[in-house]
């Protein structure tokens, strides 16, 4: 036997910090095509080798290979391609409008529009995504007006949610779209349960939920995994991997020993392993978890796999734990770039239509700024202090009728 | 900064006094550590841990998976072998997912293993409303955690106390939560060089008077200190007693105050239902009824989610002027 030796902490660091070169070497990427498709009612023990292989449809060139390649008209595709573009644009305004001061906070998607856009396009009108706060991309693509999240973000008279909720955590049920938590995963498990309610009721909506890599560790992640799990629940389980979770990388979540992917595993569920900058793979992926959940054959977890390009939020500055050219180097590109190009490949796209698009989005996005900051921007106008005693309950109690007469309102 | 070797005061805010207490603490103690989310490169999300990394390294300023009841129970573990480590949990609101080890373990092991195993356990957190955070990084359930039998509950609304009530927490057998009011962060103030450990179960009386006492702790003492001010200008002399500690309260102290002023206002920004200051009110009611000549009055936060907007904010968090027209309401 070998002398024992002392026994150390492990603390996980990544690759590179501020200074150092982005070292993305240590990722293993097939090429497009390169992973099987196998029918979506394969039995889950015939499919562990999908947690650890990584879905990619489009190559270099932005032509679509292998089996996962769906067929999708060009019209869908540049329906998508809009609606990314449209939460890059709105992204970029609003973020400049936070650093004006005209709302307190807010949190870009940027990198990762593919997912959500694709996520909503592929799933039906009557289906529930439980989101997060990157997924403001799920209302673009279903065409929310773009007026009622700037009014939001003011947190004016005329915001909906009326000045309760943070700036960008939305609640648009009739967009499929669940109300938004501030803390992470804690609405997890609500997609399981909306999903066998589904089920019991003997309906033919499914449900997604939708989680960030660093919030895998909470229980809710893994709870919501057992009931899927045990009760074959119609359900889509994405997590996102933007590799950063505010300042700690993924290592810190688990990324050095295993994939997210293959969390599912354990719980005798599908995993997939998908290129989340690639809208046709994200697409084909969601469809056909969405099949097989059709189908009775219970969740899929699906571990999209993309990077965050900004900064967590507007209080975040990733310059001190990370690379700053990180972001360009992604080994994945940039999901708009990717689609654009693939798009121009098929001859359905070009650089002017698409100069021409970002014109149109961008004049958009600014006209219902202008019209967000006609009704007034943080601070100027307001939704009535009244109204903040409503909706605590359906009906109010005595206790919140007699603090709202004390308030003199 | 690094505190001055001599005997001057600095000036440095709150974070940097609950930083300083911090180093000191890990300085002083091997067995000292701080684990939590973005407490490393990040700093902690109200920067309090700030340059630590750097000067203890990633294994004693650790950064977390994100997962309050996960590492909170690890802290119980590590407490357990012999280490004395210091859980900070972002906000609150997400010590709520850490309840189970909170509550159903920390707080009871010791009893409920003859005594076999204590916890000696430190958990800092912010808490509070005041920087537009909406309701689920705002809400104060300080009276909440002061309920629990096995648990201690500080709250430091000064320098002093940031800095000072850190290491006799360190070496209580068991633990102890602090809370650190979010807008306190930035107050400045001065902390002498040799400022050091302060006892844990004491109240203190931060500004005498004659008239009615104001009863508080954490963000809501310069509230109830500045209420005084304005008091005094119409003449009525308002004492301020904080509390310092909820768990166990200064019985002591309180009822002394109210003794000798012969009126109480409560003021706690949780909710009024079932509340700390409920527990304040029922114990001067039991102990100093017949030394009263008003109502126990109380001013708390309106009973909702706490909104995100700065003027629904204001409008439902204990205010200045809402503690001075309770005063003149028990002065008559
Ligand atoms: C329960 C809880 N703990 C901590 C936080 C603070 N917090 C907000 S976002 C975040 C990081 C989440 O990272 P990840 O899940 O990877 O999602 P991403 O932001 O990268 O999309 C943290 C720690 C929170 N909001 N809720």
């Amino acid at each position: 036997m070998k002398p024992r030796s002392r026994l150390a902490l492990h603390v996980p660091a990544p690759s590179s910090r501020p200074g150092d070169k982005p070292d993305f070497s240590g990722l293993d990427i097939p090429e497009a095509g390169e992973i099987r498709r196998p029918p979506c009612d394969t039995a889950e023990a015939e499919m562990r080798d999908l947690p650890y292989a990584l879905i990619r449809v489009l190559d270099d060139e932005g032509a679509p290979q292998g089996d996962w390649a769906p067929r999708l008209s060009p019209d869908v595709l540049r329906g998508g391609l809009r609606a990314m573009l449209l939460t890059r644009a709105f992204d970029e305004r609003l973020f400049r409008i936070q650093r004006q001061g005209k709302t307190s906070f807010y949190m870009k998607s940027t990198g990762e529009e593919a997912i959500a856009v694709a996520a909503s396009m592929a799933l039906g009108a009557k289906d529930m995504c439980f989101p997060t706060y990157r997924f403001v991309g799920w209302l673009m693509a279903r065409s929310h007006p773009l007026l009622p999240l700037v009014n939001q973000i003011f947190s004016n008279e005329k915001d909906p949610l009326k000045g309760r909720q943070l700036p960008i955590l939305y609640s648009a049920r009739e967009y499929g779209f669940y109300s938004l938590s501030g803390n992470v995963g804690s609405r997890f498990g609500h997609a399981v349960g909306w999903a066998m309610a589904s089920a019991y009721k003997g309906d033919d909506k499914i449900a997604m939920g939708v989680i960030g890599e660093g919030t895998t560790a909470e229980g809710d992640f893994h709870e919501a995994l057992t009931f899927a799990s045990v009760y074959r629940a119609p359900v889509i389980l994405a997590i996102t991997n933007n590799q950063w979770a505010i300042s700690s990388f993924s290592g810190i979540a688990g990324a050095e020993a295993t994939t997210f992917a293959a969390k599912a595993l354990a719980y005798g569920i599908p995993g997939l392993r998908v290129d989340g900058n690639d809208f046709l793979a994200v697409w084909a992926a969601i469809r056909w978890a969405a099949e097989r959940a059709r189908l009775n054959l219970g969740a899929t977890l699906i571990e999209f796999f993309t990077y965050r390009a900004e900064g967590h939020s507007t209080s975040d500055d990733p310059a001190k734990y990370r690379p700053s050219e990180e972001a360009g180097a992604w080994p994945l590109g940039d999901p708009v770039e990717r689609l654009k190009q693939h798009l121009i490949a098929q001859n359905e796209w070009d650089e002017a239509r698409h100069e021409a698009l970002i014109a149109e989005l961008t004049e958009e996005v600014r006209a219902a700024v202008k019209e967000g900051e006609r009704a007034g921007v943080l601070g100027q106008s307001k939704p009535s202090v009244k109204e903040m005693f409503e909706n605590v309950f359906e009906e109010p109690d005595w206790r919140l009728i007699e603090q709202r007469r004390e308030m003199g309102s | 900064m690094n505190a001055a070797k001599n005997n001057e005061a600095t000036e440095l805010t709150y974070r940097d006094a609950c930083r300083e207490a911090l180093r000191d603490a890990m300085s002083r103690d091997e067995r000292v550590f701080l684990m939590g989310e973005d407490v490393g490169h990040y700093g902690g999300c109200y920067g309090v841990s700030k340059g630590l990394l750097e000067e203890f390294g990633p294994e004693r300023i650790r950064d977390t998976p994100l997962s309050e009841n996960g590492f909170t129970g690890l802290g119980v573990g590590a407490a357990l072998n012999g280490m004395r480590p210091i859980v900070e949990i972002m906000t609150v609101n997400f010590s709520l997912l850490a309840l189970d080890q909170i509550v159903n373990n920390a707080a009871l092991l010791r009893h409920m293993s003859g005594g076999q195993f204590g916890v000696p356990l430190v958990i800092r957190m912010a808490t509070g409303a005041g920087r537009q955070l909406a309701a689920q990084h705002s809400h104060s359930f300080e009276g909440l955690y002061a309920h629990i039998p096995g648990l201690k509950v500080l709250t430091p609304a000064t320098l002093e106390d940031a800095r000072g009530m850190l290491w006799t927490a360190l070496e209580d057998p068991d633990p102890v939560i602090i809370f650190e009011h979010v807008m306190l962060y930035n107050m400045m103030g001065t902390l002498s060089a040799d400022a050091g450990a302060l006892p844990i179960d004491k109240a203190a009386v931060r500004r005498e008077g004659k008239d009615v006492s104001l009863i508080t702790y954490g963000g809501s003492l310069p509230k109830a200190l500045a209420a005084a001010e304005e008091l005094s200008k119409n003449g009525v002399e308002a004492e301020v007693v904080d509390l310092r500690t909820l768990r166990p309260l200064d019985d002591e102290t309180i009822l002394a105050s109210v003794r000798k002023t012969r009126r109480a206002v409560i003021v706690d920004e949780g909710w009024r239902t079932g509340s700390l200051s409920a527990e304040i009110s029922a114990r001067i009611m039991e102990n100093a009824l017949w030394d009263l000549d008003a109502p126990v009055a109380r001013v708390c936060s309106a009973e909702i989610p706490i909104p995100y907007s700065h003027h629904l904010e204001e409008a439902a968090l204990p205010q200045t002027p809402d503690i001075v027209a309770a005063a003149r309401g028990v002065t008559g």
